[in-house]
């Protein structure tokens, strides 16, 4: 419970109209994307310049008050939950502004509130490109992306949001502005704060300011889907493109399970009867594209692919994104609950953990569709379920256990774009070592000594 | 249990099942237009869902904070549209309102205004039609372009708003039934012009009449039909809106017609859509006549495009007076109608059709939603007045009696030069 004092004193810093009390204000805070138990906030916070957002950290950690900042609450790894000990949580939206986009060096400054979908249509405005794309980018924030180091669809080429942040500026757990990186393309200046705050989860410090990589779009682009009658042969056709030194912007992959829902949800036409189909894009300049393209083309029929559709034109390369777009939707309508992971395999262990996928589905008698970034081996396998059935969402658990477990015995990762968050977090030792929790919970103390800043995130306790 | 507390019960218990397809994604985010001026997560679909998974605990513990959160949404059917789970929320929200006021019991002004006033076809329309002769007394003139007026004495009550008057004599005063058989079309349809048409913008009513007799289309208009109800079903008072649909549903069995045909997207998504599905607990055969009735509800829009086969030919005007479109909710994303107003537009040589931004973005009005938080209306209304200066049009035209009255008011607070004017008016001047 926090003290009608200590609520007066937020509400001086940032105004009364910023501090959310009442019960079904708070509670509209107790979760996020993650298919976990909700905590209720003892009190919500907006702050709406830096300044507010510095004595606001202050204040929690004078009172002992853990702290969670939610940007937009897309994250599907329970990061944004607050904590169960009289938890606060920090609003970014109040900080939403474009500070600069910068044509001439190719950055822009940005507040940790915008969402990244309007960010990429002010850049694209001005001709350039923002290449991350989380899928929940419509309302996503950078702040939220950067703190979770999201991924999406063009992670192949373009990399993941850490790739585009060239510094920051955050506050530590006293309300101290620290400033990391530059405007520079190159910037080796001390420790690369930048590089660790991103993915924190906002465990070591509050995003003010972030500053992002710009890049010059690319002048065209090439799309096709490949239809395999073998799941192998997929995965060989992923690895013979990239041997061929092609490195396609999206690689996008999709099992049986997966198509058959979409195309019973979009009746797009979809080859149902594959046993998986891969959707390519190639991205660069036109002659380039036209190269790389017939290269794929080959490489997909040489890896056994029955079918490879092009698109000719615009519209059907929107078809074929389309449908890939409504993989998540067409999944999610089928039963109540859907259970999004992220398991990441090195490439070449795509065949083997899409086969334990489906042997893990039928041991635990669960529908289980996957889909992802094929490219970069980030599997998206997807179990749906209902969750108010104690028995059937036991068995979720226990497959999403054994999911993980195959994905770390094939020298895979916990997760390739959604973070750790509370959802993962006891696998951390597994995937690392002792030793490695040990350095990071030492580094956590030394930075955030009463541990209020995003208590219980990425390493449990 | 009580029988209310059984009922109470079930409705909760169908609540749950609709809810727990909802993934939390946020999606809804994106589209709220409450959201997008508050930036408060209690405003947004995601938000709302949260709490109403605990809503029984939560009657006990804040049963006004539930209420009060469930009435800050416009209905307006956004989220529901760009949901990837296909959560009904709109749905979801009416049940609720429902439950919630089940439990509260109704605040004795809406009881008056929805079961004294609406509730009752023929004390409204005496009312109406009585206050219309004395509206002037409390009122002055607003603006010219888009006839409103304002009361400042009556601003604790209304706010300052500037309204449209009650017109002098009512489409059903003025004509009383009107029962004309099929002419050259063989086409006879129930029109249904819905209160706002019938006392306040008797223009288009008159409107939508001269398209029909132009098309030789027989019209049944019943002088005593009441609301469709939707007032009374948004603000969750069920026992009113089951009296406005039996009172009609009645009326409505007894004609001989091909269509239900109405102005307003509101009216004709309730009855088409609402009716069958609000109306499961009426008796067997008051159902089979719904379903009947609402089998036969069209916009009047799509009635003449796509039964009639209205349609402009050859390239779109251009050089006249500009007319931009505004696309009301429950006419787009509820029936999926947005290009059949356009080519009406576009059969009238005098306009050049220009988009604005954000055509489909709600205009802040939401039906009783603009009464009880008129501020917020305000700004969401303001984002639309916006998009439309930037047109530079001379004419908004809307579907909707409803955004009628909200664009009249932003356009009027800002005195802007600008007319607004439903598509089938547009329509009605090329004949």
């Amino acid at each position: 419970m926090i003290s009608a004092s200590l609520t007066k004193e937020f509400e001086a810093v940032v105004g009364s109209e910023n501090v959310f009390t009442s019960e079904p204000e708070r509670q509209a805070y107790s979760y996020d994307s993650a298919v976990l138990e909700p905590v209720t906030p003892a009190l919500v916070v907006r702050p709406t310049n830096s300044e507010e957002l510095g004595k606001v950290i202050a204040l929690c950690n004078e009172n002992n008050c853990p702290i969670t900042v939610r940007g937009a609450g897309t994250n599907l790894s329970g990061g944004t939950i607050p904590d169960k000990r009289d938890g606060i949580v920090v609003l970014t939206n109040g900080l939403n502004k474009i500070l600069e986009i910068n044509e001439e060096d190719l950055y822009a400054v940005v507040q940790p509130g915008v969402v990244t979908a309007q960010f990429a249509q002010e850049v694209a405005k001005r001709g350039l490109f923002y290449p991350p794309d989380p899928g929940s980018q419509a309302v996503s924030t950078i702040g939220g992306n950067v703190a979770e180091n999201a991924g999406g669809l063009r992670g192949l080429k373009y990399g993941v949001t850490k790739d585009y942040v060239m510094g920051l500026d955050f506050f530590d757990v006293n309300g101290q502005l620290v400033k990391t990186g530059s405007r520079t393309v190159k910037c080796v200046t001390g420790y690369n704060l930048a590089g660790l705050m991103a993915a924190s989860e906002g465990t070591l410090g509050v995003f003010n300011e972030i500053i992002l990589k710009l890049t010059p779009p690319p002048a065209a682009s090439k799309a096709m889907m490949a239809v395999f009658d073998d799941v192998n042969k997929a995965s060989e056709a992923v690895a013979s493109i990239i041997s061929a030194h092609v490195v396609p912007c999206t690689l996008e992959f999709m099992d049986q399970a997966a198509l058959k829902h979409v195309e019973a949800y979009t009746k797009a036409g979809l080859p149902v009867e594959a046993a998986a189909i891969l959707l390519i894009e190639v991205d660069g300049h036109p002659g380039q594209v036209a190269d790389e393209a017939a290269v794929v083309e080959k490489c997909l029929t040489k890896s056994g692919a029955t079918a490879v559709h092009v698109a000719k034109d615009a519209e059907e390369k929107f078809k074929l994104w389309e449908a890939r777009r409504n993989a998540l939707p067409a999944l999610a309508r089928a039963k109540p609950t859907t259970v999004l992971e992220d398991a990441t395999v090195p490439r070449s262990q795509i065949p083997a953990m899409v086969a334990a996928i489906n042997d893990i589905a039928k041991k635990y008698d669960l529908a289980i569709g996957t889909f992802g970034h094929a490219g970069d081996g980030n599997l998206h396998p997807t179990i749906l379920c209902d969750r108010r059935d104690a028995k059937e969402f036991h068995r979720v658990e226990e497959a999403v256990d054994n999911i993980f477990d195959v994905a770390l015995s094939l020298k895979g990762t916990l997760s390739g774009e959604h973070g750790i968050g509370m959802a993962k977090s006891k696998w951390m030792e597994k995937e690392t070592s002792r030793a490695t929790i040990d350095y990071s919970l030492n580094m956590k103390r030394a930075i955030d000594p009463n541990n209020i800043l995003n208590p219980g995130k990425i390493i449990a306790g | 249990m009580s029988a209310d507390l059984t009922k109470l019960a079930k409705l909760l218990q169908e609540l749950d099942d609709q809810m727990v397809a909802c993934m939390k994604c946020g999606m809804c985010q994106a589209v709220c237009p409450v959201f997008s001026e508050t930036m408060k997560e209690s405003d947004v679909t995601r938000g709302k869902i949260a709490l109403l998974e605990r809503l029984a605990a939560e009657l006990i513990n804040d049963a006004e904070g539930v209420q009060e959160a469930l009435n800050r949404c416009l209905l307006c059917g956004s989220c529901g549209a760009n949901c990837p789970s296909g959560v009904q929320i709109s749905d979801i929200f009416i049940k609720a309102r429902t439950i919630v006021n089940q439990y509260m019991g109704l605040s004795p002004v809406k009881k008056a205004i929805l079961r004294g006033m609406v509730g009752n076809p023929k004390l409204f329309n005496m009312l109406l039609d009585f206050g219309s002769k004395f509206q002037n007394l409390m009122t002055s003139k607003a603006s010219e372009k888009q006839g409103t007026r304002k009361a400042p004495l009556l601003e604790p009550f209304i706010g300052n708003r500037h309204f449209n008057p009650v017109a002098k004599k009512s489409l059903h005063a003025k004509y009383g039934t009107i029962d004309t058989p099929a002419g050259k079309s063989g086409i006879r349809v129930l029109f249904f012009p819905g209160c706002v048409a019938d006392k306040m913008y008797t223009n288009m009513g008159e409107a939508c009449l001269k398209v029909f007799k132009h098309h030789g289309v027989g019209v049944w208009m019943p002088a005593t039909q009441a609301c469709c109800g939707i007032p009374a079903l948004s603000a969750g008072d069920k026992k009113a809106y089951d009296k406005m649909v039996k009172y009609n549903t009645e009326i409505f069995a007894e004609g001989e017609y091909d269509y239900i045909v109405a102005p307003c997207g509101s009216c004709i998504s309730t009855i088409m859509k609402y009716w069958p599905k609000y109306g499961k607990e009426y008796p067997a055969d008051m159902q089979r006549k719904i379903e009947k009735i609402a089998a036969k509800a069209m916009d009047i829009n799509e009635f003449l495009v796509d039964v009639l086969g209205v349609k402009p030919e050859g390239e779109a005007p251009k050089g006249g007076k500009k007319v931009t479109f505004h696309d009301s909710c429950h006419l787009k994303k509820g029936l999926g109608v947005a290009e059949q107003p356009r080519d009406l537009i576009r059969m009238n040589s005098n306009y050049e059709l220009v988009e604005m931004n954000e055509a489909d973005r709600c205009c802040g009005c939401g039906g009783t939603f603009t009464l009880y938080h008129y501020d917020l209306s305000k700004k969401i209304g303001g984002r639309k007045r916006n998009n439309v200066i930037e047109t530079g049009a001379n004419v908004v035209s809307t579907g909707c009696p409803a955004c009628m009255m909200q664009l009249n008011d932003m356009l009027s607070q800002n005195g802007d030069d600008v007319e607004v004017k439903h598509s089938i008016e547009l329509y009605a001047e090329t004949l």
